[in-house]
């Protein structure tokens, strides 16, 4: 009797992980072949920042589709909400290029048809098939922005723009700074280690073997002693710098806008070492429920003007080109500002986030996987 | 009719009967959604995650729970979660009880009333905005600090650090423990108060050899509350927590978050679920369900 | 008398404690700035227009009364017959019933949601308003069982022995006799059932899909960080609205003379 309500336990609990969303592979829907009637609800899991009034708003009005945002903070949540509930809960989500290939093996998304994408022709070069989006030629996503991760500084404690990086590792400012809660975060500190300490052999800040991990842990636990907070949400580091608990931090640049905004003294910086970023990708659930407002909802926001108004708003670069006039015109001189009309060099020195696996670039085997790295980043915080 | 008569006939003859038909249906509601979903998330907790294709293996292993075990940050976290919980639940006990003493005690109806109003207004007010009020409060040029200028002070530095979710919790399960303590406290018959002043025992003396062990299962049941609430928050600790302010929950919910780490998550979920039975078993024994 | 003072300088102070962060959040309700600093830089009224008109708040709030609403009522349902049969126990099989009701409220929230969500994910249920109401429900049972367990236990049983006797049968009884005096048992704790609904994040975040109930709207809010204020004056409006139930559940509790929970 006991036995066998145990073995019925058991086999629920198989039935339950074998049907959770996080281990199911649905097969790739064809892609859509046209535009149809918009079904009146988008859901979209999103940065902060990129479902503003400003451009939701009118996109609800046009197209009739009602937009419901479901803020993330990371990739991994972004992951986690878009393998919600079997996975039909998102139409779109604004993948980092950390997530998109995650997405992608796990089924999670559905190819795209760029036909019906008429502004991606006028993508920068790097965006229109990058591999984190496009997989033998399929693409799975449409790109948006992209931009560099910032030193972000109180400008009365640092009344000159830092040069390094290494006013994070500072222990004169104990107490005083903060990076992102995030694994990814790791990168960063191996790229301001690959300039400090070249003898590692950093090459790529996201192909790291084990004895370089442990160069990186090693800066981070001491790093670890002089953080106020790990900021898991773009509003913790806001407050944080408005308050004054905190004076020099890891940042996007839309804290960088917003705390600007409300007369907080603050500024930010690339320094020397250079910085990681993001490239942002719209991609579509494959259960959507409501594709065609998801298509629609992408051609609204890589027209020229949205993608402007995404730029300045967050304080990034659109994947548009024609959108450096839309930017001049709304905030002269914000495309030379965001580096809209930067050559391609610029885009080039960017550490773009991606996910890192046990391939490495070099056609070795013995790089740290992500879940390696989640394991490090949960041991360095304490 | 004559249906009715005879479910109630059966009722009175066959108490067994109508306790069955009573219960059947929160029974059934319990096992099959909250027993039956509770249990198959720990059968997974014995599962492993495949590596390459990041697929759950169903299995029995103990691999997930060697890790929690072999590194110590895991242990740490347990243990800064066990401790803030039971510093909470201390805390709270001893807030609780001037309150409750004097609501009952030394307060008019009127006046009643009102305490007990005010108590619960705080659960009325959304928990997210209160956290947050906190963390304005806490700040390093909040309101706290403000006020200790003002007169004269120095700086506190409480500010995101296990400090402030110690307040913080504290501060949002209060009111789960006025409440019960104050019932038990109610329960006290006023004869037996009067009787060990008679005796001749000072105040704090009958508080302390009657009043505190007749209103222990009220305390208790408030413990149930305020300890389990902390140890299963995660949000709390996100917001006002500082460096180093993970909980248990704040492990689970990242490891949800990463693909495939459900059954991690789940082994690691296996302790508080642990912990809070044999704290509800003690207070089974103390009486505590019946002052709920 | 001296320690009289004592006790209520006490009460004075940790009263204070309790009210404090509500008043912060009425004050910040009124702050111009859209990020909160201390000292208030400014007051404005406009957060009122802007909040009454923000379409999102307007969906999770009719959301998170709908989803209280009906996850009270099936908490009445089932807690008060849970608690019907557990006063016809004896006290093993009693304590049995009372172990697993208080189970969802004790066990971690973080738990709870993840397991649910597993499972409805089994059944191939989709995350919906149906399933929030469900993992709400799970946990409100206790509050109305607890409530209704005390009540009956004051409840003589001759009472309902002396119905059966004058020929009631036992519908006529539950109706004439058991249901109105439970009745300001089962209300009080449906208020407390309600509120605990109302203001539910944990849980809710797993069962909640792509729809907002109110406190996951504010979550939202708080993590955009730029319409903290509408945030204050939506907390604010709940406060001056609740006052009202607050103290309606107050008079029923003091009623039945019994402290809920």
């Amino acid at each position: 009797m006991r036995d066998g309500f145990k073995r019925k336990l058991a086999r629920l609990a198989l039935y339950v992980s074998v049907s959770l969303p996080f281990a199911q592979g649905a097969a790739a829907a064809e892609p859509l072949q046209s535009i149809g009637q918009g079904e009146g609800v988008l859901n979209m899991v999103a940065w902060e920042g990129y479902a503003q009034p400003d451009w939701v708003k009118p996109f609800e009005a046009a197209t009739g589709c009602m937009v419901h945002a479901k803020y993330a903070g990371s990739s991994d949540e972004m992951v986690a909400l878009m393998r919600s509930g079997g996975g039909d809960q998102y139409d779109l989500v604004s993948a980092s290029g950390d997530a998109t290939l995650r997405l992608i093996y796990g089924h999670d998304v559905q190819p795209i048809n760029m036909a019906l994408i008429p502004a991606w022709k006028n993508f920068i070069p790097q965006l229109q098939s990058p591999a984190f989006n496009t997989v033998r030629g399929v693409h799975y996503g449409v790109s948006y922005e992209w931009g560099p991760n910032t030193l972000l500084y109180n400008t009365k404690v640092f009344p000159a723009a830092p040069t390094s990086w290494s006013v994070i590792y500072d222990p004169a400012y104990k107490g005083k700074i903060t990076v992102p809660d995030n694994p990814i975060q790791i990168a960063d500190a191996a790229l301001y280690l690959s300039k400090k300490d070249p003898s590692l052999g950093i090459t790529d800040p996201y192909e790291l073997n084990q004895a370089q991990m442990d160069a990186v842990v090693t800066l981070l636990k001491a790093q670890s002693k002089l953080i106020k907070k790990y900021w898991a949400l773009a509003s913790d580091e806001i407050q944080l710098f408005t308050s004054g608990d905190a004076v020099v931090g890891a940042a996007w640049p839309y804290q960088t806008n917003t705390l600007q905004a409300a007369k907080v003294p603050v500024a930010e910086t690339i320094p020397q070492e250079g910085a990681t970023g993001w490239a942002d990708t719209w991609m579509i659930s494959a259960k959507a429920p409501h594709p065609n407002c998801a298509y629609e909802w992408i051609n609204w926001v890589t027209t020229p003007k949205v993608q402007a108004e995404q730029a300045i708003y967050f304080g990034e670069t659109p994947a548009n080109t024609l959108a450096c006039k839309e930017m001049d015109a709304q905030q002269p001189g914000s495309c030379a500002q965001y580096h809209a009309n930067a050559p391609a060099s610029y885009f080039d020195q960017i550490k773009f986030w991606k996910t890192p696996r046990k391939a490495c670039g070099n056609g070795k085997d013995d790089c740290l996987d992500y879940s390696a790295w989640q394991r490090e980043w949960q041991i360095i915080k304490g | 009719m004559s249906l009715n008569r005879t479910f109630s006939v059966l009722g009175w003859r066959r108490p067994g009967v109508a306790n069955a038909a009573l219960l059947g249906l929160p029974a059934l509601w319990f096992a099959a959604l909250y027993l039956a979903a509770i249990g198959a998330l720990l059968i997974t907790s014995f599962w492993t995650v495949d590596d390459l294709s990041g697929n759950l293996i169903p299995g029995f292993s103990f691999t997930n729970f060697q890790q929690l075990l072999s590194v110590p940050v895991y242990t740490h976290i347990a243990l800064r979660t066990i401790g803030i919980a039971a510093a909470v639940t201390i805390t709270d006990v001893i807030l609780a009880w001037p309150v409750a003493y004097a609501m009952i005690r030394l307060a008019g109806p009127r006046l009643r009333a009102v305490m007990m109003a005010a108590v619960m207004v705080p659960l009325w007010s959304s928990y997210l905005a209160r956290v947050y009020a906190w963390r304005l409060i806490l700040a390093h040029n909040g309101l706290l600090n403000w006020a200790l200028m003002e007169i004269g002070l120095p700086r506190a530095h409480i500010g995101y650090s296990n400090w402030a979710m110690w307040i913080v919790f504290s501060y949002l399960w209060l009111p789960f423990m006025i409440l019960p303590v104050a019932a038990s406290v109610e329960r006290i018959p006023p004869s037996l108060l009067e009787a060990s002043a008679d005796l001749g025992e000072r105040g704090f003396a009958t508080f302390r050899r009657v009043m505190l062990p007749m209103a222990l299962p009220g305390m208790v049941a408030g413990a149930i509350f305020t300890f389990s609430l902390t140890l299963g928050d995660y949000v709390t600790p996100m917001l006002v927590g500082g460096r180093g302010s993970d909980f248990i929950g704040n492990v689970v919910y990242s490891n949800v978050g990463v693909t495939n780490n459900i059954p991690f998550a789940a082994a690691y979920a296996v302790l508080p679920l642990g912990v809070m039975a044999v704290f509800l078993l003690i207070a089974r024994k103390l009486g505590a369900f019946d002052a709920l | 008398m001296r320690s009289e003072t004592l006790i209520w300088a006490a009460v004075a102070a940790i009263f204070a404690f309790l009210f404090i962060p509500i008043v912060v959040i009425v004050l910040y309700a009124f702050s111009a700035a859209p990020i909160p600093a201390w000292p208030i830089a400014g007051f404005a009224l406009h957060w009122f227009a802007d909040t009454w008109h923000d379409q999102a708040v307007r969906q999770a709030l009719v959301l998170s009364l709908e989803v209280a609403s009906v996850a009270t009522i099936a908490a009445m349902l089932l807690g008060t017959l849970a608690a019907m049969a557990v006063a016809r126990m004896q006290s093993a099989a009693k304590e049995v019933v009372s172990f697993i009701a208080v189970l969802p409220i004790a066990l971690p929230g973080i738990l709870t949601g993840m397991a649910l969500a597993a499972y409805f994910a089994f059944w191939g249920i989709n995350l919906s308003y149906w399933t929030i109401v469900a993992g709400h429900a799970t946990f409100c049972v206790v509050i109305v069982y607890n409530n209704v367990v005390a009540r009956l236990r004051r409840m003589p049983r001759s009472l309902t022995e002396a119905s059966a006797d004058l020929g009631a049968d036992a519908f006529r009884t539950f109706r004439l006799v058991q249901l109105p005096m439970m009745a300001s048992a089962i209300g009080a704790g449906a208020l407390l059932a309600f509120a605990l609904s109302f203001d539910e994040v944990i849980v809710t975040t797993f069962t909640a899909g792509a729809q907002n109930t109110l406190p996951l709207w504010i979550f939202g809010a708080i993590r955009l960080g730029q319409q903290l204020p509408e945030v204050n004056v939506v907390v604010f409006a709940i406060i001056l609205f609740t006052a009202i139930p607050v103290l309606l559940a107050q008079k029923l509790i003091g009623e039945s003379g019994k402290v809920a929970r």
